[in-house]
């Protein structure tokens, strides 16, 4: 756009500007009256929603930067010091942790409606790729993120996905060592993946530019997939679609705020509130839910390829050219179809023997009779990462396969049917990628997988050749006229809001999964753990089984002995502070803290706690200065270099029983008493977890085995406990009246516990009203802006 | 880009008022949301409270000899505490004051006149002046000298000469004890 043509603004200011440097010249043609399809459906918002959604994790994320220190030793106590001292630093880190779910949401939803309006095809397959590099690289900060925080999920993740590069042939180990600058993925890891996670936004900001810009050469896709052919199709981005943008935007930020303040925690991982710990894994990894579909892909490649798989693959792939790629087969191929799907067979059924059934024990000595099963084309590592990989480079090589005339799966049924079993696929898998890898999963993923990729090499090319073209209004105006619009407000609530439970549930799945492990006859029980019941149970319920199945020789956990077997459903206790109107009761709080002091803080301590948070409980300056001035610190050196004891003060920390781990591991039988500050957050169950393991202890049924130093308790999993029953009745004297039983014992210390792990509950659920009514307001008058704007457009 | 606009009918006037309250309003909360939200934001960068909490420093008084002066650490800032002599005492008292820059009597600066404390920082520019040790230069007036900029203090740590606009600042203490201060 050159000087000459461009129009002069009134504001001199403006004008002096745009003369220099055209910039408002170029916003107004690009944003104001850019002609737009006017007949979007709401599923167009999600390409501004993304927008939101990247600014918003740039800028949580530049804030958290601020405080966030990137050393194993220090990155996850500074997390917890966002958590707890930093500012509005616990609705920051939700923001960002809880953001990077809300950005895959909307970006997968954006992937999917290109995918079924065909806005990859001719003129804007580069526009598609652009989408695709952004996906990559949203993939790769997002796992880098989810590092960070130095976690059990955060190590054991990074150290699974790291480790997919070993898979490479020859140079794998050395490029492996080479991400992880040392021998694990330790301080150097974390050092340049925090630089990467800093740096890798700006440049998905930079090419979601080059997106924007490739949109706006082309102009946009609609929902019927036909060219705009007259100014009567279209409408100028502002005010029509600025207004309805920023209305979608508003639903979707409510969803969004919904699960910050309300349930922050129910898209990650307990296990994550566990300090990373190089010598013990989690019994269940799974990486963030937005992962789960190619994880699930990358864990169905269980089989080495042997020669008579390869051999009948190879075969395959001849006819799905044949018969798929090419419209008419040749004819030398086509006169020997019969015999050669024959030998397809015969190829195919050694091929899947050595493949899927080696274990199955009755068709044993079937294989042992098959000739060269040790040869192996590639181990079943490779295949696995390589299909992993492949599932996204198909989405880029997409535009190149489907050449179908027609682009809107509105008017082509066999490939939106073909769709929609793809989509369901894709859930299917994300589903499986949440499961253990055994059992029923395996093969479910393994087909679903199948279908995956099926539709993109065989299928689609199929449909080149063989799905009839429907004729297709002749220009939207047109088509406009006759369309019933509240069809498609409807279909916007409901994918929206049916997404978010989709989530919940899904994590419900998870939770139950170590159990189904554990004893297919109690599966059924095990689901019926209801997902997201307001925040304390959501986010909480599925690591304890996996945590506490941990193997024993580790020692870390109070857990010494467990097999794994048998974890009975917690009871739902009703807690003050559940719900997102729930609050800690003071009183309570008290009782807990004392039975904590008095009994709990013999064996474990509370580091991430400060005496004056004490102050949230209802005490004094002056009670807070007595408490800890009952505790004696180390401190020093004095002017003498010598170290000198005094009285504690309110910013000490809760001293802890012992001076280091080793100490207390050797004082409890090789036990360690796990620290309480984060208990009931790294717990499945939290609450109801915690308060059934104090009151479960029961004398072992006959026949059991424990070793000295163990008990039985009914809600351990594996019911052996290295922690003898802390509760006695009436060991702690209570000042208020309350029954001193060891129902209310529990019932108390748990609720100071869950106060101690979400010192900011009542501050968030306070803030979360108060957003969601905002943002529900102010949606409400965007609703009304924008029917009013776009009367004038019907 | 075509919009027909709908011929103006009789209601049109008060239409347009209330589309125009309606746009008005939106555009309200559109303000209100956007600030609100940046408050956090802006905010989150002032003390955490863990900060906050370590804001008091307690001092052993007991080693410091008459003339002798030792520094401490306060909120990251040194504070000088001085312990000055009878003549030291003297000359701060019996300055003028209307000779002073920053107008301010010795006595309005200490508790005790036995003990001086100060913020250890340069009103100038922020540089820590000399004068803590026996060895260090002190400036004309025997107080503590800014080798940054020239600024000289006297022994009550008052401008006397020299580009810095105030006195070294007296940071909030009390006596604990005949021998010990806390600071904050």
């Amino acid at each position: 756009m050159g000087s000459t043509e461009r129009k002069a603004f009134d504001n001199p200011v403006i004008e002096w500007v745009d003369s220099r440097l055209p910039i408002f010249t170029m916003m107004q043609k690009e944003y104001g009256v850019f002609p737009t399809p006017k007949n979007f459906n709401y599923f167009w918002n999600f390409g501004a929603i993304a927008m939101v959604m990247l600014v918003t994790m740039i800028v949580t994320g530049i804030v958290l930067a601020m405080h966030y220190n990137p050393s194993t030793a220090g990155a996850f106590d500074s997390v917890e010091r966002i958590m707890r001292d930093v500012k509005h630093g616990w609705m920051l880190r939700y923001l960002h942790a809880n953001g990077a779910s809300f950005f895959f949401m909307a970006v997968y939803i954006h992937i999917f409606r290109g995918l079924y309006y065909g806005s990859y095809k001719k003129p804007r397959e580069l526009l598609w790729i652009l989408g695709m590099v952004i996906f990559l690289l949203m993939m790769a900060t997002g796992f880098m993120g989810y590092v960070l925080p130095w976690g059990q999920m955060s190590f054991w993740g990074a150290t699974v996905i790291t480790n997919l590069f070993s898979a490479i042939p020859l140079v794998g180990d050395s490029i492996v060592t080479l991400l992880w600058g040392g021998f694990s993925v330790d301080n150097p890891t974390l050092n340049r993946f925090f630089a990467l996670h800093y740096l890798l936004p700006f440049v998905i900001f930079a090419v979601v530019f080059l997106h924007v810009w490739a949109l706006h050469v082309t102009g946009s896709n609609n929902p019927l997939g036909i060219d705009v052919k007259t100014p009567q199709d279209t409408l100028p981005f502002h005010p029509y679609y600025t207004m309805k943008d920023t209305f979608g935007v508003l639903v979707f930020l409510i969803i969004y705020a919904a699960f910050t303040f309300f349930m922050p925690n129910a898209l990650g991982h307990p296990d994550n509130y566990i300090e990373a710990n190089p010598l013990v894994t989690p019994a269940h990894i799974v990486p963030e839910w937005y992962f789960l579909p190619f994880y699930a892909i990358l864990r169905a490649i269980t089989f080495d390829l042997n020669i008579y798989l390869a051999g009948a693959g190879a075969i395959g792939a001849v006819l799905v050219h044949q018969y798929c790629w090419v419209k008419t087969p040749d004819q030398r191929i086509a006169s020997k179809i019969k015999p050669i799907i024959a030998v397809a067979i015969v190829l195919a059924i050694p091929g899947a023997l050595l493949a899927f059934f080696k274990d199955v024990s009755f068709l044993k000595p079937v294989i042992e009779f098959i000739p060269f099963q040790s040869l192996s084309l590639m181990p079943a590592k490779l295949g696995g990462v390589l299909a992993m990989f492949g599932s996204i480079a198909v989405l880029f090589l997409l535009p190149f396969i489907d050449s179908h005339p027609v682009r809107s799966a509105r008017f082509r049924p066999w490939f939106r049917m073909s769709v929609y079993v793809l989509l369901a696929v894709f859930v299917v898998l994300g589903v499986c990628g949440s499961k253990p890898a055994e059992g029923f999963w395996v093969p479910l993923a393994q087909v679903t997988t199948l279908y995956y990729f099926g539709f993109f090499l065989a299928l689609l090319p199929w449909l080149n050749n063989n799905e009839p073209v429907q004729r297709v209004p002749g220009s939207i105006h047109e088509a406009v006229m006759s369309m019933p619009k509240s069809v498609l407000v409807a279909l916007l609530a409901i994918g929206l809001v049916a997404f978010a439970p989709t989530q919940a549930f899904a994590k419900a799945d998870k939770e139950s999964a170590p159990v189904e492990k554990a004893e297919a006859a109690t599966v059924d029980a095990e689901k019926t753990v209801t997902p997201a019941e307001g925040q304390e149970g959501s986010g909480e319920e599925h690591a304890s089984q996996s945590e506490h199945s941990a193997p024993p020789a580790a020692g870390e956990e109070h857990g010494a002995a467990t097999d794994g077997h048998h974890a009975p459903e917690l009871p739902k206790q009703d807690w003050h502070f559940k719900g997102a109107f729930g609050s800690y009761d003071r009183a309570a709080l008290q009782r807990g803290f004392q039975v904590y002091k008095q009994v709990c803080a013999a064996c474990h301590g509370m580091k991430r706690v400060a005496y004056r948070n004490l102050s949230a409980l209802g005490y004094t300056e002056d009670q807070i200065k007595s408490v800890a001035a009952e505790y004696t610190f180390m401190d020093g050196p004095d002017d003498e270099g010598e170290m000198f004891e005094r009285p504690g003060k309110p910013s000490d920390h809760f001293k802890s029983p012992y001076l280091n781990d080793n100490q207390a591991k050797a004082s409890n039988n090789g036990a360690l008493p796990p620290d309480l500050s984060l208990i009931v957050k790294a717990r499945v169950g939290g609450p109801d977890y915690l308060y059934a393991i104090l009151t479960g202890y029961e004398t072992a049924p006959a026949g059991t085995e424990l070793a000295a130093g163990q008990y039985w308790n009914k809600y351990m999993a594996g019911n052996k406990i290295a922690m003898p029953a802390p509760l006695l009745e009436g060991a702690v004297a209570y000042e208020d009246g309350s029954p001193t039983t060891v129902d209310q014992y529990a019932r108390d210390v748990t609720q100071f516990l869950a106060w101690a792990s979400e010192p900011e509950m009542e501050e968030r659920k306070q803030t979360g009203i108060k957003v969601i009514i905002f943002l529900a307001v102010f949606a409400f008058l965007m609703y009304r802006v924008k029917k009013k704007i776009w009367e004038k457009a019907h | 880009m075509s919009i027909e606009n709908p011929a103006p009918d009789h209601g049109a006037h008060e239409d347009e008022g209330r589309r125009d309250f309606l746009f008005l309003t939106a555009a309200a909360f559109g303000a209100v949301g956007a600030g609100s939200v940046a408050w956090p934001f802006i905010d989150q960068m002032n003390p955490a409270a863990d900060t906050v909490a370590l804001s008091t420093t307690e001092v052993d008084l007991t080693p410091i000899e008459a003339g002798q002066a030792i520094t401490v650490m306060w909120q990251g800032k040194p504070v000088f505490i001085r312990r000055r002599t009878p003549e030291e005492i003297n000359s701060a008292e019996t300055t003028d004051i209307s000779t002073l820059r920053d107008p301010q009597t010795d006595e309005s600066r200490v508790k005790k006149p036995e003990w001086l404390v100060l913020v250890g920082i340069c009103t100038h520019l922020g540089c820590v002046p000399q004068g803590q040790k026996s060895t260090d230069v002190k400036g004309e007036y025997g107080g503590w000298f800014c080798p940054c900029h020239g600024s000289h203090y006297d022994t009550s740590g008052r401008i006397r000469k020299g580009p810095a606009p105030k006195n070294l600042a007296v940071p909030k203490y009390e006596f604990l004890a005949d021998t010990k201060i806390l600071i904050g």
